[in-house]
């Protein structure tokens, strides 16, 4: 057998527009593969056709060379591959016992639990995973939930194994035990695809596809190339990583947060006693694994969520307590993480999304009626001045890609806000290419005088924006680093759970 | 008043939440099948109606009641079918399929009604009687209560266990409860959501009809224009105040079926109070149980949301 699994010439259209291009890749016995490129270049795509999930116009695939034919995800199961989906397939209401076998039983009215929990039991000992069958899933943390994602797939005996983005919603340090179970798992004969935009993930594997709009780029053996090439290879031209950063001495306290505490739906505190404070000239990092407070915290600061007790200062005003629209008269501004969903309105077109929330403003209307010519004028200004790629101002916003959707919001906020800029995630599942651009305007407010608090689950990014880095933990603020003498190891660690001052 | 008095009404209002409580039971634990499989199936009025009205016609053309009870089945999983092919199969929205379900059964079932008696008189039948158990329904007060109602009272209280078992001990239940969670989680195991969820809606909705031929075969003796009167909306009711559970939604459906016996017995006693308020109370209670219910950690996650890939 000299290749695991093997795809020949396939071809994916949607709606005209291909996808997958003609791709070939191979996968050989025991090899992480990884497969690396933006979005949208066609990972997801390729991955979802050998899983079963598309089918796909043309092309081939073989499984330990033989020919295969898979029209659904139980033909691919028959066949061994397993896939862990970036956004997990579990049912938090259902034990880790039940989300693995459910839908495995071929006979028998009762549920025989029994032999699951051997065969279970087996694999987990195997791989030195300890994990309780009976918890249920809502109750565990992320990386044990993905743990369940993998025992769903070695259950139904899987060979090949397909990891869509695993470590993106991982701490550093559930990261490197997952990339640890992979390797005990390779020394077993399984064969892994890794899908990732993480140079450092790639560094790991022992080859690379490159994938670019949906065609094959290149693939390298992973020893044999770097880093350097392979974002060379993805965007298709060269790429800076360094930001530079000019020296600026933080001004007058723009905003000071003292005591900050917050409930969730139930009753439980999502936010504990959070204190920081904010100058000009200075951008604060929040550091943190995605839903340990940040959201709130930005929800909190923006005025749509009440604070059970706490105070927030901004320059000579408590504001606590106001309503967004007192806030945004105050100045600030606002990119939240979901932009399709809290930063835009879908269905509104460009203008309108440039305008969402100062409709009210005299510069914007007539007496009671829209100005629609000072409202297309603002929007041609905007669309010129920050590169949003789009036909005309008419474009109904959901029609736009990511990096033009937060285009938008960014000109928006920055066009509207004086003083105290807010951006939760505001990179995230963004192209290199606009990843540079949204820095490269965060560092212009700063320069300009702004206070930016800005959240990343990428510590890249912090460590190259932030002239100070809080990491949250569970709602609390672990300690408030400067990463200049500080390494990203010590900040997963807070990341994680441990308070500054408690890492040696 | 005397004692031995007060006893008998008493004795008898409970006899009668037993009877009220089954057409109730039934619906509630199919409609109960189908939303745990996480199709809002708005239109358990209309399969009710159609249940009664299919088990009025087969009682007046065959005599037989026990094929009545096969209609009212067979008229439920058919109704079942609809909802089934626009919501599993279409995708449509859950509330609109319902909706038009429900206005469908209304105009169908007068329809076919006005042509089964064609002017002439309309053919009445005689339904369900109490089957009495021997020794167990001669014990005062228990025995007439519990012990001596119609045979279909009994198989309705054994479905609560059933369905409990089917939901939690049975692997179509696991594979049910999980449609109505996230039904992405079997169709990455390679098993078809759709299919699932049409059988649920299917059997769930062929209970929910036998509830409608209840309520026909065991309290009327003729079919009626908007014959189930709203006890469709109650069972839905039911299910939320019951928190989706099969014991929480005995236990709503038993106090339902309380008031409305209460309100009958009230009204003939003459109690001081217009009918027409007394008849309104188990709505009524409906629309305070709504309000106050908050609770509702027991709704399926996914229920009334089409499944798609993405």
């Amino acid at each position: 057998m000299s290749t695991a699994l093997r795809v020949e010439g396939l071809t994916k259209r949607f709606a005209g527009v291909a996808a997958n291009d003609d791709v070939d890749f191979d996968l050989r016995p025991g090899e992480i593969h990884c497969l690396f490129g933006e979005n949208g270049a066609g990972k997801s795509t390729l991955s979802s056709c050998i899983f079963g999930f598309y089918r796909p116009d043309k092309g081939q695939i073989f499984v330990r060379d033989q020919p295969v034919h898979i029209a659904s995800p139980i033909d691919a199961i028959r066949h061994g591959i397993g896939m862990v989906h970036q956004h997990f397939v579990l049912v938090p209401e259902f034990t880790v016992l039940e989300n693995i076998i459910v839908g495995t039983q071929r006979s028998g009215w009762r549920l025989n639990a029994a032999e699951a929990r051997q065969k279970l039991k087996a694999i987990c000992d195997g791989y030195g995973l300890d994990i309780d069958f009976d918890a249920y899933v809502w109750e565990l943390p992320v990386g044990r939930q993905q743990w369940v994602e993998i025992l769903k797939a070695l259950y139904l005996d899987a060979e090949i194994l397909i990891l869509d983005e695993p470590t993106a919603v991982l701490t550093p340090a559930e990261s490197r035990i997952l990339f640890n179970i992979m390797g005990k798992m390779c020394a077993r004969g399984l064969s892994i695809i890794l899908i990732t935009h993480k140079l450092i993930e790639v560094m790991q594997s022992n080859r690379v596809t490159v994938l670019r709009k949906g065609k094959v780029v290149a693939t390298l053996n992973t020893v044999e190339t770097s880093p350097d090439e392979l974002a060379r290879l993805m965007v298709g031209r060269a790429v800076s990583f360094t930001i530079t950063k000019p020296e600026l001495k933080p001004g007058e306290t723009v905003v000071a947060v003292k005591g900050l505490t917050a409930h969730g739906h139930w009753g439980e505190a999502v936010l504990k006693d959070v204190s920081f404070s904010v100058a000009r000239h200075e951008i604060l990092g929040i550091a943190g694994v995605a839903g340990n407070g940040q959201k709130e915290l930005f929800e909190v600061l923006c005025g749509v969520r009440k604070a059970q007790a706490g105070s927030i200062w901004l320059m000579d005003e408590e504001i606590a307590g106001l309503t967004p629209r007192c806030l945004m008269d105050r100045g600030v501004g606002h990119i939240p993480d979901d932009r399709f969903r809290e930063g835009l309105v879908s269905e509104f077109n460009v203008a309108e999304n440039l305008v969402l929330g100062w409709q009210r403003s005299a510069k914007y209307r007539s007496g009671p009626l829209i100005n629609s010519k000072a409202i297309a004028k603002l929007s041609r200004d905007m669309i010129a001045e920050y590169q949003i790629a789009t036909r005309d101002e008419k474009v109904a916003a959901g029609k736009l890609s990511g990096g033009n959707a937060q285009k938008i919001i960014i000109a928006r906020e920055f066009r509207h806000a004086a003083g105290l800029m807010l951006a939760n995630q505001p990179t995230r599942g963004l192209d290199v290419g606009v990843i540079e651009y949204v820095q490269s305007q965060l560092l212009r407010k700063r320069t300009e005088g702004f206070a930016v608090i800005l959240a990343s689950e990428e510590l890249s990014d912090l460590f190259g924006l932030a002239d100070r880095i809080a990491v949250m933990f569970k709602g609390e603020i672990m300690g408030i680093v400067d990463p200049r003498n500080t390494t990203i190891t010590e900040v997963g660690a807070m990341m994680a759970g441990r308070r500054q001052g408690t890492i040696q | 008043m005397n004692q031995l008095f007060q006893e008998a009404i008493i004795v008898s209002i409970l006899a009668a939440t037993m009877r009220t409580m089954t057409p109730l039971l039934f619906s509630a634990m199919g409609e109960l099948i189908t939303q745990r499989a996480g199709i809002w199936n708005m239109g358990v009025e209309g399969t009710m109606l159609t249940g009664s009205f299919a088990a009025y016609i087969a009682a007046t053309t065959t005599g037989s009641l026990w094929l009545a009870v096969l209609a009212a089945i067979v008229a439920g999983a058919l109704m079942g079918a609809i909802i089934a092919f626009m919501t599993a199969t279409l995708r449509v929205d859950h509330f609109i399929a319902g909706l038009g379900l429900n206005l469908l059964a209304g105009g169908l079932t007068l329809y076919w009604f006005q042509s089964y008696i064609q002017g002439r008189a309309q053919p009445t039948f005689s339904g369900f009687q109490d089957v009495a158990i021997p020794l167990l329904s001669d014990i005062s007060v228990i025995g007439p209560i519990l012990f001596s109602q119609r045979a279909l009272t009994y198989v309705a209280l054994l479905t609560v266990p059933l369905v409990w078992f089917l939901l939690y001990r049975s692997r179509y239940g696991l594979e049910l409860r999980c449609l109505g969670e996230n039904p992405k989680a079997l169709d990455v195991k390679g098993l078809s959501v759709t299919a699932r969820q049409f059988a649920a809606v299917m059997i769930g909705s062929a209970l929910t009809g036998l509830g409608g031929g209840f309520l026909m075969l065991g309290f009327s003796d003729r079919f009626l224009a908007d014959f189930t009167a709203g006890r469709g909306w109650i069972v839905i009711v039911a299910l939320i105040a019951g928190n989706w559970k099969p014991k929480g939604v005995l236990v709503t459906v038993i106090a339902f079926a309380f008031l409305e016996a209460l309100a009958t017995h009230l009204q003939v006693l003459g109690a001081p109070v217009p009918h027409q308020l007394l008849l309104a109370l188990p709505y009524l209670a409906s629309i305070g149980l709504l309000m106050g219910v908050r609770f509702r950690s027991g709704q399926p996650t996914r229920l009334g949301i089409p499944y798609k890939r993405e």
